[in-house]
């Protein structure tokens, strides 16, 4: 993987105000007085997609979480669009999480919903109109090639459609950032390559901003040396040594944010742990 | 050691009811912002109230009827057998309907609650519900709280209705009793006092059996022996704390209307 560079491809999309989408400024979270995350400071630009790595229980999840604000941090100061979700009170979250869509390890569907209702929540906790919802649901399941899954359960669903629905979730409000926290866990090799697929698609066809944590080398590689087209409707490499100039990376290491930056940083560091993760 | 244990114990206790309070505080809160939830009430009053009919029918008509079977037996003994109806209103009403109703409730729907929002917070459906910008407390917990004051309000009134009537059912066919001196005893004795601290007491124990439900479900941890947890303690603590609030009710209203 040595020698990867980033290639000509368009630059991310600047934000009217030109303010970064997420800014973390050494935030701390503790559990029980077992420390997490240690002065974790970080950024996302606008169309920008970060891939966390780290080992398991590292704190990714965590590091989502107070992302879009459902943990607050100890110390530190997180800033989403500009706002400081840190300082915020929970009535005022639920508002600006609307922008935020979120794909939860196993999906977290409401079980005793459908499809629809499931994928349309967002949409029906804002009572538009039926019809409304129905187009915009089998729109965001169309794009997860899921449309014929309308009326069906999440029982009903294998591991990956769920997965697949929730994502749809997720875009059908058409969020700025989204926040993918570890979609290919548990997944078999082809069905995660679909997973992947997908959120290639939703970084190149919308340029939305995103934070994808996950501990598949493979997966996170394949993200950033792949892009989405739109003419074959499928991801395309691409070419040798080359990377998406708006995928980076991010590693945690014992609660510690032990790398920030670029693909060909990564494959070239020299950080013991790094190598050993990536080899 | 021991005084670290005793002051652990005493601060987690601390932080419990602190927990409890800021949950039932902020779930009551919502009563009154918007969006109201009323569909969701509807659900949570048919599943609470419509759901536990079958077993609070039951209950209260083998009550009344254990309690006339009991009393008539010990009021022979004093040639006042003629007060059998007295006692089994008194009784019912006062006592037995709203403590059995609620903690028959408490059996079947504190454990239902906190099974299904522990269910719902190990699959992580909690927080993707707050990251669909949705207030849980006010989603789930809120219609849960009212749903179950109004309906246990209206179950204990047809407990005790039943209760009375099971009470007369084997004065009159198994001890050979007078239908309407029963119903007529049972009748005249109650007093506004009587009827007040019976219809005030399921209001309480509504709030107790919706609220502790609902907390030991929002703090389950731990997968699904988690869940398992939090059910019996939503059953042990809900039980508890009706019997002990029922004491206080009692004690309060004697103490103002003297009976």
């Amino acid at each position: 993987m040595t020698g990867v560079a980033t290639n000509g491809a368009t630059p991310p999309r600047p934000s009217p105000s030109g303010e970064p989408v997420v800014v973390f400024e050494d935030v701390s979270i503790a559990f029980d007085q077992k420390p997490v995350l240690e002065s974790v400071s970080f950024q996302v630009r606008h169309g920008e997609t970060r891939i966390l790595l780290g080992p398991a229980g590292v704190g990714k999840s965590v590091l989502l979480k107070l992302t879009n604000g459902l943990l607050r941090p100890d110390s530190g100061r997180i800033f989403v669009f500009g706002k400081e979700i840190s300082a915020m009170r929970e009535e005022d979250l639920f508002e600006l999480r609307g922008a935020i869509g979120t794909v939860f390890q196993e999906g977290a569907l409401f079980d005793s919903l459908t499809v629809r209702d499931n994928v349309g929540y967002r949409l029906l906790e804002e009572h538009i109109s039926e019809d409304e919802i129905t187009s915009r649901v089998t729109e965001a399941l169309r794009f997860v090639e899921l449309e014929h899954t309308l009326y069906q359960f999440p029982s009903q669903l294998s591991g990956g459609m769920r997965r697949r629905v929730a994502i749809a979730r997720a875009i059908v409000t058409h969020p700025q950032l989204i926040l993918y926290d570890s979609p290919t866990g548990g997944l078999d090799p082809i069905t995660s390559t679909t997973i992947i697929e997908l959120v290639m698609k939703q970084r190149d066809v919308s340029h939305t901003s995103s934070i994808v944590v996950t501990h598949r080398l493979q997966d996170a590689f394949m993200l950033a040396t792949h892009h989405f087209s739109t003419e074959e409707n499928h991801m395309v490499p691409l070419g040798e040594h080359q990377a998406d100039p708006n995928t980076s990376f991010m590693m945690l290491h014992q609660g510690r944010l032990v790398f920030d930056g670029t693909t060909a940083e990564l494959v070239n560091s020299s950080d013991p742990f790094i190598r050993s993760y990536i080899e | 050691m021991a005084l670290e244990t005793i002051d652990a114990a005493a601060k987690r206790g601390v932080l419990a009811v602190q927990e409890y309070a800021t949950l039932s505080g902020r779930a009551l809160g919502n009563l009154f912002r918007r969006p109201f939830y009323r569909s969701d009430i509807f659900l949570q009053a048919d599943i609470i109230g419509v759901g536990s009919l079958p077993i609070v029918i039951l209950t209260g008509f083998f009550l009344g009827g254990v309690l006339a079977l009991q009393s008539a037996s010990t009021l022979t003994q004093f040639g006042a057998t003629a007060f059998t109806g007295q006692l089994v209103s008194f009784s019912m009403i006062k006592e037995i309907g709203p403590v059995v109703t609620a903690l028959m409730v408490s059996g079947r729907n504190a454990s239902g609650m906190a099974s299904e929002l522990g269910s719902m917070i190990v699959t992580e459906q909690i927080d993707a519900m707050r990251a669909l910008g949705t207030d849980p407390l006010k989603k789930l917990v809120m219609p849960r709280i009212v749903a179950t004051v109004v309906m246990l309000f209206f179950l204990v009134i047809l407990s005790d209705a039943v209760g009375i009537f099971g009470g007369g059912f084997v004065s009159v066919i198994m001890l050979g009793q007078d239908g309407s001196q029963y119903f007529h005893t049972a009748y005249q004795s109650l007093a506004f006092p009587d009827i007040l601290q019976g219809l005030v007491k399921p209001v309480f124990f509504g709030l107790i059996i919706a609220t502790i439900g609902c907390y030991f479900g929002m703090k389950t941890r731990g997968g699904t022996q988690g869940v398992g947890r939090s059910t019996t303690q939503a059953v042990v603590w809900s039980s508890i704390l009706i019997i002990t609030c029922d004491f206080l009710i009692s004690r309060t209203l004697i103490g103002i209307f003297g009976r």
